[in-house]
């Protein structure tokens, strides 16, 4: 596909810390490349300010490639933006035109705060994995990897669970601003081999415990986290969570 | 002169590790409590190696740059994990993976160490399947396997082309659980800016909190560096945007030895530079070169479209010059290959800086089996291509759909265009067998040392060192220094760290207050492009010396003209990335001086004055078998060169050959 | 018993509640239905006055009254509760939102829909249950059906009713399938089962409901 260059009018979120109010500020951008990232185009936005003297838009981002989870815009009310399975730095302005208006707001969740501008504090997802996102094994206490067969369809289910990058674009796409999607990926993952299997019930509680008291909403199975997941993740691993919870909880010594 | 003195245990190579584990001093269950050690940065090493003191009993406290642990960019490693499990009965043993190894290193590594590495690599696996990690099955239930540049055996253990991203998930619910269970301390959002030496140990670091610009002094009893490599001196690179050589670079400094940094990987599979907006290359991982095939027009300058070139008009260089190894050459070889042929004019795409990685053949090769499985006989070529183009979407279908995203080609229907770039530093801040570097108590694990791949690292062995460094070697060697330290607490508040603190404010507060007209971005990119264009994939003694003066006077600008918005009291990013350019400018100019110095041709560092006749990198084991170790004068480009030297008692060094 | 409220009162517990009295309550939906498509037997109404004697006086069926309104209640204030601290997860919203893009719209209205249900549940049960409950039918000796026929004379009553009805298959459309996810049912083998029977649900039982105000109305059931 050849390169254009297209003019844009970006509507940006600027809140300067976590106290601050923000509100939405509006820049226009002449020649911009669609072989630029959505990224891409941010850095020339921020350049452009510096010249200006002006502060740069602050916005979480670091792999590039897609996998490392950091980048999280909320594009034209959508998570990432407007492509399926794509993470905002894989999103390229080939997708936009010339004159359009792009709002780009940070992710909304009581659970998320703004730190600045489009940078949200993700932490609670760190302390949803602290509660029970691992299966206890010391180091050098493993067996031969190849003692314990796994089922091809089961390593690769949990395989598809397992590639969640952490972004929150689940809890931004959701109305409820739930995390149930991200916390059912590591729950279902461990449920699926057969190294999970000890913590299993012990896990799922702790977990979803913990992401109550993050202060996330609940699901109501609306569909939007998969659909906005950039790696696509299923929610019959919701599914499977619910099974897993209601089994822990009629039958797990924990009183 | 610092004596180098790198440990290395007596005896024959299998018995080395063995013999030296049992050596080493341990510190009693009940004491491992009273030990505090930092771990910054927690990528696979860091991780890994927090999670397993941890468990040992010892106090761990991690600091990462971003917002989580689980975002260090070992994240982004794609193909696989090198492993001698030999589960593929292809003839696979510890002794041929550390020979690979060894050879692929161009033999610069030190034989030890490799040993070692190979040795510990079948823990590694097993102790990733404990945890949970998906990797590839077979129907049979058993660990599915490929292989990687360099090797003719099949030992590389892979998920899919996110191999990196399941093991550092590993290895970071390894640190939740210690996190859990109270073992570690984690810092997210924090930048360490300098590591803090008291009578001549390291025993803590000054660290700025990104969120909110507070300096803050963190004290221990031990510091592991595992913060990864310094490529990103190139600008253009695979690395992570916010990969830094910073805290290697502060540590350098302070008294710790750089070893090797001209040794720079260049990764032969990318997807070539668009444009001047470009901020980052994003790699196509190895694996392809399972499958796929490289060429280029055998006709110079030809215009024609990929699939209008005539397979007689197509050369495929690598199967040519190397019908061994084939597509499968190591990484320093393929990419100089596919550069030769750009700078004779053979190259494709709009920059002419690109060849083609073809999966025709592999469609039709895969599609044909796939027709055969399912009984269809005589199928046509429509039926073959859709079968064949199934399974490759299958295999690496992750990968196709990022060359997509970012070229807006489909790799399904015409080859990939791709051209090598920075991948991964071999060099790094020298260490002793015991990950030791050369201030006591300041240990660097992962890409961030220099120890165990040479000139070149082979394909899915960057992983293996991570990990091995972290989870079976660092929890055996740390303890043979704490054992001999005190072990009451070490104070945050003596003039060391006070004196530490301040230096680092002041530098802080200097760089804002310097206000003039060049940005940071401006000198990050100049930056990249006088290294890439002088210390790149072929290097020359004129060409380096050139860098060099330009490198000086871009630092000079930096130091007069650069401009940071802002202020240091708030989340800051052009505050964070100006003094990670002020650290590449000093570590670039250094990385010249090596390459300069080492007048020979090796591995990723090949030198255009050292080849042989075929265009081969020419190495001088004469005069330069050792690793070359710079110590900080207080002048930067004015180390001073600590060589040690390399003794290789097992392995006879030759002309590496793939052919 | 700590256990059981903690279980109640999480996220996933008030889901449970919501999905399994949501279930109970479609399971009285098709008896209801059931009952009431006996007027288009045209009949008079007797085969229905008999249904409907039936259900007033028997005695299980009394006692299941009762749990449906608990059920009712249950699922009324599970929902109530969970929606308002959905609320609560994100104080600050978005400037533009794009819901369509990967939702439909009326699983992101369950909350209106439900509450749309509501008005006229209250609105029905002042027709046809407090009628009864009052002693109203006993005093007047008139039969359920022959309190039907007056009721749905008035227009404005039949298209409040058929605006429920609206409601009331979407609610079911996304409600039906929605509670199975939340039991945990889901697999491939069933997904699709489940799926064209929610559909089938939410589309039959309100078409039937709606279809005895307009018949009725329209003179053709007598």
């Amino acid at each position: 596909m050849s390169e254009r260059h297209i003019n844009i009018k970006l509507k940006v979120w600027r809140q300067k810390n976590k106290s601050d109010k923000g509100n939405m500020e509006e820049y226009a951008l002449s020649g911009v490349s669609t072989d630029m990232s959505f990224l891409e185009m941010m850095d020339t936005l921020n350049e452009k300010l510096t010249k200006e003297d002006k502060q740069p838009v602050a916005f979480d981002h670091d792999c590039r490639e897609g996998i490392c989870g950091m980048c999280s815009m909320y594009i034209n009310g959508q998570p990432h933006g407007p492509l399926k399975g794509v993470t905002t730095c894989q999103l390229h302005m080939r997708t936009f035109n010339d004159g359009d208006t792009i709002v780009v707001e940070p992710w909304r969740s009581a659970a998320f705060p703004v730190l600045k501008d489009l940078i949200v504090d993700r932490t609670a997802f760190d302390r949803i994995q602290h509660a029970g996102g691992f299966i206890s094994i010391n180091t050098g206490a493993a067996p031969d990897a190849n003692a314990i067969p796994v089922p091809k369809e089961n390593a690769d289910e949990a395989f598809l669970a397992a590639q969640c990058i952490g972004c929150g674009a689940c809890v931004a796409a959701c109305k409820n601003s739930s995390a149930m999607l991200f916390t059912a990926a590591k729950v279902s993952q461990y449920a699926l081999l057969p190294q999970g299997q000890a913590e299993r019930y012990r896990r799922v509680e702790a977990m979803v415990a913990q992401m109550d008291k993050e202060g996330f909403g609940a699901c109501t199975n609306t569909g939007a986290c998969s659909a906005e997941c950039p790696k696509e993740i299923s929610i019959s691993h919701i599914a499977r969570m619910n099974r897993d919870y209601l089994g822990a909880k009629s039958t797990s010594n924990a009183i | 002169m610092t004596a180098l003195n790198s440990k290395i245990p007596a005896g024959s190579l299998g018995d080395k590790w063995k013999n030296h584990k049992f050596n080493l001093k341990l510190v009693n269950p009940a004491n491992k409590r009273k030990y505090d050690i930092i771990v910054v940065g927690t990528g696979l090493a860091g991780a890994s190696a927090a999670a397993s003191l941890a468990e040992l009993g010892y106090n761990v406290t991690t600091f990462c740059f971003q917002d989580s642990p689980r975002r260090a960019h070992s994240i982004a490693a794609q193909g696989g994990i090198n492993a001698a499990k030999n589960y593929k009965n292809d003839g696979d043993s510890v002794y041929r993976l550390f020979y690979d190894t060894l050879k692929g290193g161009d033999y610069r590594a030190r034989e030890a160490n490799v040993h070692r590495l190979a040795e510990v690599s079948v823990n590694i696996i097993d102790q990733c399947v404990a945890q949970g990690v998906p990797f590839a099955r077979e129907y049979g239930g058993l660990l599915d396997n490929r292989s990687f540049g360099g090797a003719q055996v099949s030992r590389t253990f892979y998920a899919k082309g996110q191999t990196g991203q399941q093991l550092l998930l590993g290895a970071y619910s390894a640190m939740n659980k210690n996190i859990n269970s109270g073992g570690i301390k984690s810092f997210t959002r924090h930048e360490i800016l300098d590591i803090v030496v008291v009578d001549g140990q390291a025993r803590g670091v000054i660290a700025r909190d990104m969120i909110t610009g507070e300096v803050t002094r963190h004290s221990a009893h031990a510091v592991v560096l595992c913060t990864g490599g310094y490529g990103n001196v190139f600008y253009l690179t695979t690395y992570a945007r916010g990969s830094s050589g910073t805290a290697i670079w502060r540590a350098h400094k302070k008294g710790a030895m750089m070893a090797n940094p001209c040794y720079t990987q260049i990764h032969p599979t990318c997807i070539p530079v668009t444009g001047d907006h470009q901020s980052k290359l994003t790699l196509m991982s190895e694996s392809l070169r399972n499958d796929g095939r490289i060429w280029a027009p055998s006709k110079q300058g030809d215009t024609r479209k990929a699939n209008e070139i005539p397979e007689s008009e197509r050369d495929y260089y690598l199967e040519r010059r190397y019908p061994a190894f084939g597509n499968l050459v190591p990484r320093d070889i393929a990419s100089r290959a596919a550069k030769e042929r750009c700078d004779a004019g053979f190259g494709v795409g709009t920059s002419k800086l690109a060849v083609y990685l073809d999966y025709a053949s592999a469609v039709e090769r895969y599609g044909r089996q796939e027709a055969g499985k399912k009984g269809i006989a005589n199928p046509d070529q429509n039926t073959i291509e859709t079968l064949g183009r199934e399974v490759v979407k299958a295999k690496y279908g992750n990968l196709f759909d990022m060359y997509t995203q970012i070229t807006g080609e489909n790799p399904y229907k015409e080859p990939m265009r791709i051209y090598p770039a920075v991948h991964y530093t071999m060099g790094g801040l020298w260490v002793d067998y015991n990950l030791m570097t050369s201030i006591p108590g300041l240990y660097a694990c992962g890409e961030a040392n220099f120890s165990d791949h040479g000139a070149n690292r082979l394909g899915a062995s960057a992983l293996m060192q991570g990990l091995a460094d972290g989870y079976f070697v660092l929890p055996y060697t740390i303890g043979d220094y704490l054992a001999g330290t005190e072990r009451k607490s070490i104070p945050n508040d003596t003039k060391e760290f006070m004196d530490a603190e301040k230096a680092v404010k002041d530098e802080l507060n200097k760089l804002i207050s310097i206000n003039g007209k060049s940005t940071v971005h401006e000198i990050q990119r100049e930056l990249g492009l006088i290294m890439w264009n002088h210390c790149g994939m072929g290097r020359t003694e004129s060409g380096l010396k050139e860098g060099i003066s330009k490198m000086r006077a871009l630092k000079d600008q930096f130091q007069k003209d650069v401009k940071v918005t802002g202020t240091n009291e708030e989340l800051n990013q052009t505050l964070e990335k100006a003094g990670r350019v002020a650290d590449f400018l000093e570590l670039g100019e250094l990385m010249m001086v090596d390459a300069l110095n080492r007048n020979e041709s090796c591995g990723g560092h090949f030198r255009e004055e050292y080849q042989t006749e075929d265009g081969e990198a020419l190495r001088d084991d004469a005069n330069f078998m050792y690793a070359a170790a710079w110590e900080w004068t207080g002048e930067s480009g004015k180390q001073k060169l600590n060589k040690e030297d390399l003794n290789y008692e097992f392995v006879k060094p030759s002309q590496r050959s793939y052919k | 018993m700590s256990w059981i409220s903690t279980t109640l009162t999480s996220s996933l517990g008030k889901k449970l509640i919501v999905g399994i009295t949501g279930l109970f309550l479609c399971s009285f939906l098709v008896v209801h239905c059931g009952i009431n498509s006996l007027i288009f037997l045209n009949d008079g109404g007797e085969a229905f006055n008999i249904g409907a004697y039936f259900m007033a006086t028997n005695p299980v069926i009394k006692i299941m009254e009762y749990v449906l309104f608990l059920g009712l209640i249950a699922h009324i204030v599970q929902t109530l509760l969970l929606a308002l601290e959905n609320k609560k997860a994100r104080p600050v919203g978005y400037f533009k939102e794009n819901g369509n893009a990967n939702s439909k719209w009326y699983s992101r209205s369950m909350a209106i829909l439900g509450t749309l249900i509501l008005i006229f549940l209250i609105l029905h049960l002042k027709h046809f249950w407090w009628s009864k409950v009052s002693g109203h039918l006993a005093e007047t000796g008139e039969t359920m059906f022959a309190e039907m026929l007056e009721i749905f004379e008035k227009p404005i009553i039949v298209v409040i009713y058929v605006l429920a009805q609206i409601s009331l298959a979407y609610h079911l459309l996304h409600g039906f399938s929605s509670a199975f996810q939340t039991l945990g049912f889901n697999h491939i083998k069933y997904n699709g089962l489940i799926k064209s029977v929610g559909v089938v649900f939410s589309l039959v039982l309100p078409i039937a409901f709606a279809a005895m105000p307009i018949v009725i109305y329209f003179g053709i059931i007598k």
